[in-house]
């Protein structure tokens, strides 16, 4: 009686990157703002910069980087009909995001107990910039991190319902679009990387 | 792959009674773009009423100076909750979520939108979002008082409930995106066979344009908003200039979203006027093409010009320069449009029916309005009418006189359709005269007090103001008269309205081409585009 | 109309696992920069590498190599519209 669920896979992947889109003006205005500050406080931002612990965001955008490739390795498995092997490299995408937020975790805990938090004592005495850096600094890197968490999750269900068949060669198109967030998530800490730890 | 058997016995109510499913499950839980169009008007129009009486309480609070009926921390709440619910409860989601829902979708020819369950969502979203904003005038310590525009520091400081109402704006904005989103692709992807970009209605186009601006300018007004609350809850300190923030980054990001959602609520305003005028001069409209593409110039212009709510803001001169230029660039898309219109207009056998009365005072007032704005656009004359009564009126000029025109238009032009039914003539012809005259003796007069020089948001103000205020409020009681009338007319017309067929104005678009109301599936048989929008002797229409 | 499942586009491992050494060479390569003396240039040099980083993960990971010129065209004026965005509001900051 009801229409019959039209299958237009180029629609649902125009959806997607228009979301994706709107996703990357969200962050924009969290960069814009990086921006604006840094141009007024680009010493107290150098300070603040130093405090960072630059290999601890080395290493989570190796795992970041890694784990988009296994991703984009699950769409290539699905397509050669190799379910197995997609949903293991799924395992393996989803790993590396609960390492990624365990490390997020070290190094936030790192950071709070030497008093670096917004609204922190210590920060209220800092010069101006220095307090803007770590407000903008934990925004941009929670936002970034509670994507992490969604995307982790979407790909968990992603794998499940390959594992029971839901997701097929020909009927991936669910796969495609949770792998496309993901590699958004990779791509905003690629600029996150540099610009908190390595620039100042 | 249509079930026709099932279409052909279809009750000849069409959508109204389609699945055999009855109560409000099959309303709320529906994934018709029809059904959803119509929550969507239930919810926003009732908030709009809603909005009209909290207006017209300020009126009367301002009908003398001094405390009338209310004291000033009322007062600020009024106006809050005012604006807050007209705009992102009532124009910003109602155009595309009502007439956009209705329309696009048998207008492309298609049978639904690309993604009717989002689409679903979308009105979820917004319900949820309406929701909180409605619970946070109730709760904690009071309603917002920092006007729709939420400027800090005062947002960040205040110790009223906002929150709770930012958040139900950033829920009202996630439901935009989805609804944008989902309008681009259907666009993209769902027209009909022989539907060229050359061949889609005019509502179309505008619609299109809008959903671009919802897509590309509505996360900027996310992050503003999460920013906002990060201020509140923890202490964030971005926009504090005590701690080094600047306030002005909270209005570039703020107004970077807001000013192109004025033209969210004004563009599908003018593909409505794009479709009735030429239905109603009987002739092919004139300039598609600059019409077409003056959305999309709208479109992309405006996002470039919200420097213009801050010449006074200690922005830099430069700025203030610039974007006082490219304020001027839109008002050529706009004017484009209105000469297009005039030019249909010109030698066409006019019939003065509601619709029509409306798209005419469309017209004329939103060329008042947009001309106003060019007078706050030049940085020099701004100065001196910045934050007065003058931009009350200028912005209800184009956004009431504009917007709203349009939005009781469309009711007007496709209310036989979707209800089968008429409403009288003479009544809606009553109700326009007065809605178009108390609509101007309320906002002229507040345009003439900021000239004079009578700020806004206040509750209270000199004594030689007082005339004109009175005036103004006597306006807003002949607006409110016209609108009872208004809305009595339609509601007769639904119940006891002389039924019509399925082209009553002689349109050619292809809404008119189907069964009056729609049925569930839109179309009977898949349509095959073989002729323009408004080309009305190729559709056979004499 | 197009039509209605695109062709799909099989990237292969090898293709996949070249990109991934790709960008871990311009991870290194960021970070051997940012030791470097360059004064503001670090900033300028640090945001060329991720743009080139972020355009393999969208070329290859993404696939967007593969797809048609219209979603290539949007993407542009998403970042375009960012872009402006960003430019207009320096067009403030830095001349105030």
């Amino acid at each position: 009686m009801r229409k019959a669920q039209h299958k237009d896979d180029a629609a649902a992947k125009l959806g997607m990157w228009l979301f994706l889109f709107t996703e990357m003006l969200l962050f924009g205005g969290l960069f814009l703002l990086y921006g604006v500050y840094l141009a007024r406080y680009p010493q107290e931002f150098a300070t603040a910069g130093h405090e960072m612990h630059r290999w601890f965001g080395a290493i989570n955008t190796i795992i970041l980087i890694s784990s988009s490739l296994l991703a984009a390795m699950s769409v290539t498995a699905i397509r050669r009909n190799d379910s197995k092997t997609a949903v293991l490299l799924l395992v393996g995408t989803v790993a590396c995001a609960a390492v990624f937020l365990m490390n997020k975790y070290l190094e936030w805990s790192a950071e709070i107990s030497r008093g670096l938090y917004p609204g922190s004592p210590l920060l209220a005495q800092a010069p101006h910039g220095e307090p803007l850096f770590f407000s903008l600094y934990y925004l941009t890197v929670g936002l970034h991190g509670l994507h992490v968490l969604i995307g982790g999750s979407v790909l968990s269900v992603m794998a499940w319902r390959i594992r029971h068949g839901v997701i097929t060669a020909g009927n991936c198109i669910w796969l495609e679009n949770s792998t496309l967030f993901w590699h958004l998530v990779d791509l905003i800490w690629i600029f996150i990387f540099p610009l908190y730890y390595l620039v100042l | 792959m249509t079930n026709s058997e099932a279409t052909t016995v279809q009750d000849e109510r069409g959508f109204w009674k389609d699945t055999g499913k009855t109560g409000i499950t099959s309303w709320i839980f529906s994934t018709d773009h029809k059904r959803i169009g119509f929550l969507y008007f239930y919810t926003v129009f009732s908030f709009f009423l809603v909005a009209v009486i909290l207006g017209i309480l300020m009126r009367i609070e301002l009908m003398a100076p001094g405390r009338t009926i209310m004291g000033p921390q009322t007062y600020n709440a009024l106006f809050t909750v005012h604006g807050v619910i007209m705009i992102f409860l009532f124009i910003l989601p109602g155009f595309q979520g009502v007439f956009g829902n209705l329309l696009m979708p048998i207008q492309i020819g298609a049978r639904d939108v690309a993604f009717p369950r989002l689409n679903l969502l979308s009105w979820w979203i917004y319900i949820t979002g309406a929701a909180t904003i409605i619970t946070s005038l109730f709760t904690g310590s009071g309603p917002p008082d920092t006007g729709w525009t939420f400027y800090v520091p005062f947002s960040a400081r205040t110790g009223t409930n906002v929150t709770l109402a930012v958040f139900g704006v950033f829920l009202i904005g996630m439901s935009a995106i989805l609804t944008g989103l989902n309008f681009v692709t259907t666009i993209h992807r769902l027209r009909a066979e022989g539907m060229t970009w050359g061949r889609i209605p005019l509502f179309v186009w505008s619609v299109y344009a809008t959903a671009w601006v919802q897509v590309l300018a509505t996360p900027i007004l996310g992050i503003t908003l999460l920013l906002i609350i990060a201020e509140r809850v923890l202490g964030a300190g971005l926009f504090d200039p005590g701690r080094g923030g600047d306030p002005l980054m909270y209005q570039h990001l703020f107004w970077i979203y807001s000013h192109p959602a004025v033209y969210i609520m004004i563009l599908p305003a003018m593909g409505v006027i794009s479709e009735i005028i030429p239905v109603f001069s009987r002739k092919p409209i004139f300039g598609y093409g600059m019409i077409a593409m003056s959305s999309l110039a709208i479109a992309a212009a405006g996002s470039l010009v919200w420097g213009h709510h801050m010449f006074t803001s200690g922005m830099s001169d430069l700025a203030v320069l610039v974007f006082s230029f490219l304020t001027f660039v839109v008002a050529i898309p706009s004017a484009i449009k209105v000469f297009n219109w005039v030019s249909t207009l010109y030698k066409g056998s006019i019939s003065l029916e509601a619709p029509m009365l409306f798209a005419l005072g469309f017209i004329l007032l939103f060329s008042i309005g947009g001309l106003t704005g060019l007078i706050l656009g030049s940085a020099a004359t701004d100065i001196h009418v910045h934050d007065t009564q003058f931009v009350v009126g200028h912005f209800h000029y184009v956004i009431f006189g504009g917007s709203g025109f349009a939005f009781f238009g469309a009711m007007h032009y496709w209310f036989p359709k979707f209800f089968g039914r008429r409403y009288r003539e003479k009544l809606a012809l009553a109700a326009w005269i007065l809605l178009f005259i108390g609509f101007n003796v309320m906002y002229f007069s507040m345009m003439v007090l900021g000239v004079e020089g009578m700020p806004r948001r206040y509750y209270d103000y000199l004594p030689e103001f007082h005339a004109l205020n009175l005036t103004s409020t006597f306006g807003s009681w002949i607006l409110f008269a016209g609108m009872v009338i208004m809305l009595v007319n339609l509601f007769h017309g639904l119940l006891r309205g002389e039924p019509v067929e399925r082209n009553p104005w002689g349109g050619a678009t292809l809404e008119w081409s189907i069964p009056t109301p729609p049925p569930t599936d839109n179309f009977v048989e898949e349509p095959v585009v073989t002729h323009g929008p408004y080309d009305f002797k190729g559709s056979g229409i004499p | 109309m197009s039509s209605i499942t695109p062709e799909q586009h099989v990237v292969s491992y090898g293709k996949l696992a070249a990109t991934w050494l790709a960008l871990m060479a311009l991870t290194v390569l960021t970070i051997w920069v940012s030791f470097q003396d360059l004064g503001i240039f670090r900033v300028w040099a640090a945001l060329s590498i991720a743009s080139l980083k972020s355009g393999l993960v969208i070329a290859i990971f993404m696939q967007m190599k593969y797809e048609n010129r219209l979603l290539k065209w949007l993407l542009f004026l998403a970042l375009a519209t960012l872009a402006i965005f960003i430019g207009l509001t320096f067009v403030d900051v830095l001349y105030r």
